[in-house]
């Protein structure tokens, strides 16, 4: 008896040879699947390629982000005692003042809540443009007349120019610039608080800086070249500590906008990773049915000699090289895509950004791709290991490929740990990393649950007495190798994705809306000193205004948590406490019982202990926070005055009403002698209402302020819009990949329907019944693939409404029938589109060129 | 040594929760250069008896032994490495891959046997089957004739000990049968090759040293063919 033979060792680029040549009649269609990721790593280069150049530009312009080497910041003014070591700091310096206070242009006469900045010069760094250019560097110079630059959105508001002038607080200045742009500020910060420049020197004149007042108080200095300031920092950090005093350096700054730019790009390649994703599955589906249409080829290998592993190989190396070509043509597409970035992200952007290819970034979205690609090809193309040469003798052999494979396991588990290891490398959390996996797990299984509830559905209620067109469409949703299952994920998903944004977006504005609308307060007056509060009220009354609530706040800060200074509790890493519990100025306020918006959890009301020792009601998230329950002590200092207070209660708040919400209150009877301030809301029922009260407001009391909810809704409109667009942007890839999946599905379905199409046709059936049935078919899908992604968004949007936003949930229906008219739409198109050419040539000329 | 040995071969598939027998203990012998043919009706277990000796399939029970080998305990691998070695096919409906062109087609069990001069050897067998001016032509754009003829160039590529024939004129017109069965003895002639044709053509099995007829999947005979007795000599 002889031993077997070794198996057939054939040259590997035999193996490339036989890719090659097996390819000859696909290719097109290879690459049309292979095009399915495309898109998916176009997005995924453009953002990580864009992120690369952020990166880099920030690092380039560190110091224009800052405006200067070192900026030190307080909540008030500098302590005399720290000014020797102070005036000794760098080469030069300019003082800023900053508050929020309400301006008024003239002779428009707007008024608006604006971010005053007195300064006594300008930056050291970074270009501080205006219009006229000579304005910034005049500003401030001794000589000049004052003159107040303003923000280019300030004046757009209002329809105001430079000549014209602008009251702030007291002081009536003409605008000698507009502001286009200021160093560390982007035109999204310019959107949310809108800038005017006054010189330092008027700040005084302008009575906005009184007791109580949000104040900030900032020197910047230059140093000169090659000083290593933080060095220099941390001689002084101990002072400055005791000081409360924040130091802000280049390199500090460089660290902390690119970290939070590079967050941003990392949650936008998380998106882009799905397109990718969605792109795979649409891969995997059409090398299934490619791999079914090559079992007889696959066959005759192995009847020839070829072991499973070189069949397998040989498919192999098709689809990975073809992948390879899709993964090039989705990296210089992606090379593309980051060009457009900086004008989607532009407002949201600190620096000016110089573009140029990021080749760690190609290289990563390529080998990413393309792994991917290869992993989930690598599913359907571990069937052609167990093809049975058998089949070159019987057509009709038994499946070989059906069993259960442990190989395809594995495969399954490495894509997981690859998705979770892309996740965890975006986002370096676990717990993001955990919910993204189990997101797009649940996504995908919800998805192909409805697919195949559709298809069990069809094939167990089939309606039988329907007419032929009706009948051949809905047979075709449920028989052997059909793209329910594909075209519902990947159509679905991108439906999905909209879907959420349109929703997500809604509850936001909702939110806010809702705010504003009925008998809730519009408009906020704040920083009211005690002896203005007659005054601003009587102005209320006469313009018939009704005054629906007045808070009094009072500031202070905290010393001591159970006795433990909050001095000895900073050192002390182990209490689990945040900085901010204990280093932040509490403003609080007094009273005897909760109100409307609050719900008592545990304990009592604010009130007074047996010995007069004060029983604050706190907030039950800060409570949980800052470690503290029941019966704690909280030693607080009132601008000067130490007060003992008890934890007495929880509250909860209803932060969906306009009503101010404290973090701690006191009971009646304790604070009603500390220096305080007040707050009012009142409603106005028009704009002429409003524009009188800001009006009288500025001429007769200049230090306090007003916040118009109305404006604050469109301003939060603006944003939402600006940051809906970003992830619209982003989601657009994943609709296109869903679009382009679709796409290879019906062409690769065409390539199998056909001969029944012409079968169809032999027998009779005319074009006008081949076209309604595949509509049937296509509409059906795309129907039920827009409502299962619409329905998934609805539950992802109820669930934020319930569990985050803590509102009530009622989605707008019509949009959401329009997106899934749309998606039917568009997917019925496709299928018509792709199938034209069975339509138009004669049923010989089809089976010709088919083969 | 015999060439091919098969051993009570039986061969059983579970079909709608019952067993079904579709080849029950044959056993037959065959020496180098022999021809042989099985013959029977459709579902006589032919095409069955053909994959079992060709390593395609493996028995339920009995044995096979291709040039002393033992088939039956060797992995599908093991077995695909003894036809790459052994054994040459051809088929009733050609199997021959459609994207690879005639001369690609009759290079594949060469290449993959890693063989030197492949090319050469493939060009001279297509012109020896009368198509090597056909070389570049994909099978698309042959006949069934001229297809079957690049078939039968493929299956003498590897110079096979055993080459099984599965109904090779089943699919070609009287005139083109008869140029392609001539073309198979004289091929087999010349590479004295061992050949074990499938067929229910009497005519065709009778032109063969030996026939087995099988019926229900037993033997119902095994004879020598008069007719042709000796041809080799």
């Amino acid at each position: 008896m002889h031993s077997p033979p070794p198996a057939a060792r054939p040259a590997v680029s035999w193996l490339f040879r036989m890719a090659w040549r097996d390819s000859r009649r696909s290719r097109a269609r290879l690459l049309l699947f292979m095009a399915s990721i495309v898109l998916g790593i176009a997005a995924l280069v453009g953002i990580n390629s864009f992120g690369d150049n952020l990166a880099r530009s920030i690092n380039d312009q560190a110091r224009e982000l800052l405006g200067a080497d070192l900026v030190l910041s307080a909540n008030q003014p500098f302590a005399r005692t720290l000014e020797p070591r102070l005036r000794g700091l760098g080469v030069a310096r300019v003082q800023e003042v900053a508050f929020a206070s309400l301006v008024e242009f003239r002779p428009g006469r707007g008024v608006r809540l604006a971010q005053v900045r007195a300064r006594s010069g300008g930056f050291f760094y970074g270009d501080w443009e205006t219009e006229p250019r000579s304005a910034a560097q005049q500003f401030g110079r001794a000589g000049t007349a004052p003159g107040a630059l303003v923000d280019d959105v300030l004046l757009t508001q209002f329809g105001a120019k430079v000549g014209d002038s602008v009251q702030v607080g007291r002081i009536i200045l003409p605008i000698t610039g507009r502001v286009l742009k200021t160093p560390g500020q982007s035109g999204f910060a310019s959107a949310v608080a809108p800038t005017v420049f006054i010189p330092q020197a008027l700040v005084v004149g302008t009575g906005l800086v009184q007791r109580g007042s949000r104040v900030q108080y900032r020197r910047s200095y230059q140093f000169a070249p090659g000083t290593d300031v933080d060095a220099v920092v941390k001689t002084l950090q101990v002072q400055l500590d005791q000081a409360d005093i924040d130091a802000d350096t280049v390199a500090g700054r460089q660290k902390q906008v690119g970290r939070s730019f590079a967050d941003l790009t990392r949650y936008l390649s998380l998106v882009a990773f799905v397109a990718l994703l969605l792109g795979c599955v649409g891969v995997a589906s059409a090398v299934n049915l490619y791999v079914r249409e090559k079992l007889a080829a696959v066959a005759v290998l192995r009847c020839l000699g070829a072991s499973g592993r070189q069949a397998l190989l040989i498919y192999l190396i098709q689809t990975a090289g073809l992948g390879l070509v899709g993964a090039v043509l989705g990296a210089a597409l992606g090379a593309a895509v980051q060009s457009v970035l900086p004008r989607v992200l532009g407002d949201f952007l600190p620096v000016a950004i110089t573009m140029s290819v990021s080749w760690p970034a190609v290289l990563m979205g390529l080998a990413t791709g393309l792994l991917m690609a290869v992993l989930f090809a690598l599913l359907p193309l571990l069937s052609i290991r167990r093809v049975s040469p058998l089949r070159v003798l019987r057509v009709a052999f038994e499946d070989d490929t059906s069993a259960p494979d442990p190989i395809r396991g594995v495969v399954l588990g490495v894509i997981g740990l690859f998705i979770l290891g892309f996740a965890y490398n975006q986002t370096h959390s676990w717990k993001l990393t955990l919910g993204f996996g189990a997101g797009l797990l649940v996504a995908f299984a919800a998805l192909a649950g409805m697919g195949r509830l559709l298809m069990w559905l069809v094939r167990r209620f089939f309606p039988a007495g329907w007419g032929y067109v009706w009948r051949q469409g809905l047979a075709n949703l449920y028989r052997p190798q059909n793209q329910t299952l594909t075209l519902v994920t990947s159509v679905g998903l991108g439906t999905f994705l909209l879907a959420t944004l349109f929703l997500t977006q809604a509850l936001l504005l909702g939110r806010v809306q809702l705010a504003s609308q009925g008998s809730q307060a519009n408009l906020v007056l704040f920083d009211i000193q005690s002896e203005q509060l007659a005054g601003v009220k009587s102005l209320l009354t006469s313009q018939q205004l009704p005054v629906l609530l007045q808070v009094p706040i009072v500031t202070m800060r905290l010393t001591a948590i159970n006795g433990r200074s909050t001095t000895a509790l900073k050192k002390d890493t182990t209490t689990g406490i945040p900085p901010w519990v204990l280093s932040r100025e509490y403003r609080v306020t007094y009273r005897d019982s909760l109100n409307a918006s609050e719900k008592l959890l545990q304990g009592t009301a604010p009130t007074r202990g047996p010995d007069g020792t004060p029983l604050i009601s706190v907030e039950s998230g800060y409570l949980e926070r800052a470690k503290l329950k029941l019966g704690d002590t909280l030693d607080f200092n009132v601008q000067g005055a130490p007060l003992r207070t008890i934890v007495g209660g929880t509250r909860e708040l209803d932060r969906s009403r306009v009503e101010p919400s404290f973090l701690v209150v006191f009971p009646a009877g304790v604070l009603e002698q500390a220096p305080q301030f007040h707050v009012l809301l009142t409603r106005t029922s028009t704009t002429a209402a409003l524009a009188t009260v800001q009006q009288n407001l500025v001429q007769q009391f200049p230090n306090v302020s007003a916040i118009d909810l109305g404006l604050i809704l469109s301003t939060v409109e603006d944003i939402l819009g600006k940051i809906s667009f970003v992830v619209r942007f982003m989601a657009g890839f994943s609709i296109l990949t869903g679009l382009l999946v679709l796409s290879s599905s019906v062409v690769i379905s065409r390539y199998q329907r056909v001969r029944e199409s012409v079968l169809l046709r032999t027998l009779g059936a005319s074009r006008q019944q081949i076209l309604r049935i595949t509509l049937v078919e296509y509409g059906l899908l795309g129907l039920l693939a827009s409502l299962a992604g619409i329905g998934l968004a609805v539950l992802a949007a109820w669930a934020l409404a319930i569990w985050v936003f803590e509102v009530g949930f009622g989605p707008a229906v019509l949009p959401l029938l329009g997106l899934a008219a749309l998606v039917t739409a568009l997917t019925a198109g496709i299928g018509l589109f792709n199938s034209r050419d069975v339509l138009r040539r004669s049923p010989l000329e089809v089976l010709r060129a088919e083969g | 040594m015999s060439i091919l040995r098969v051993d009570n071969l039986t061969k059983t598939y579970a079909s709608a929760g019952h067993e079904l027998t579709v080849l029950q203990a044959v056993s037959f012998e065959l020496q180098p250069a022999d021809t042989f043919a099985i013959v029977g009706p459709s579902g006589s277990g032919k095409t069955t008896l053909l994959g079992l000796c060709a390593g395609l399939d493996r028995a339920t029970s009995g044995s096979v032994w291709l040039n002393g080998i033992q088939l039956d305990n060797l992995s599908e691998d093991q077995r695909a490495a003894v036809r790459n070695q052994h054994v040459g096919f051809i088929f009733q409906n050609f199997q021959l891959l459609p994207t690879l062109t005639a001369l690609e087609n009759v290079l594949v069990p060469l290449e993959l046997r890693g063989q030197r001069g492949a090319a050469k050897t493939a060009l001279a067998l297509l012109d020896r089957v009368g198509l090597a001016d056909r070389a570049q032509h994909y099978p698309a754009q042959l006949s069934g004739g001229e297809q079957q003829r690049v078939s039968l160039a493929r299956a003498f590529a590897n110079r096979p000990a055993l080459l099984f024939a599965d109904e090779p004129t089943g699919n070609l017109d009287p005139d083109t049968s008869e140029r392609v069965v001539s073309l198979l003895f004289d091929l087999n002639r010349e590479a004295g090759t061992t050949l074990v044709l499938v067929t229910h053509d009497l005519d065709l099995a009778a032109r063969t040293q030996r026939t087995l007829r099988l019926r229900g999947g037993a033997v119902l005979a095994d004879y020598a063919n008069i007719a042709h007795a000796q041809p080799n000599a």
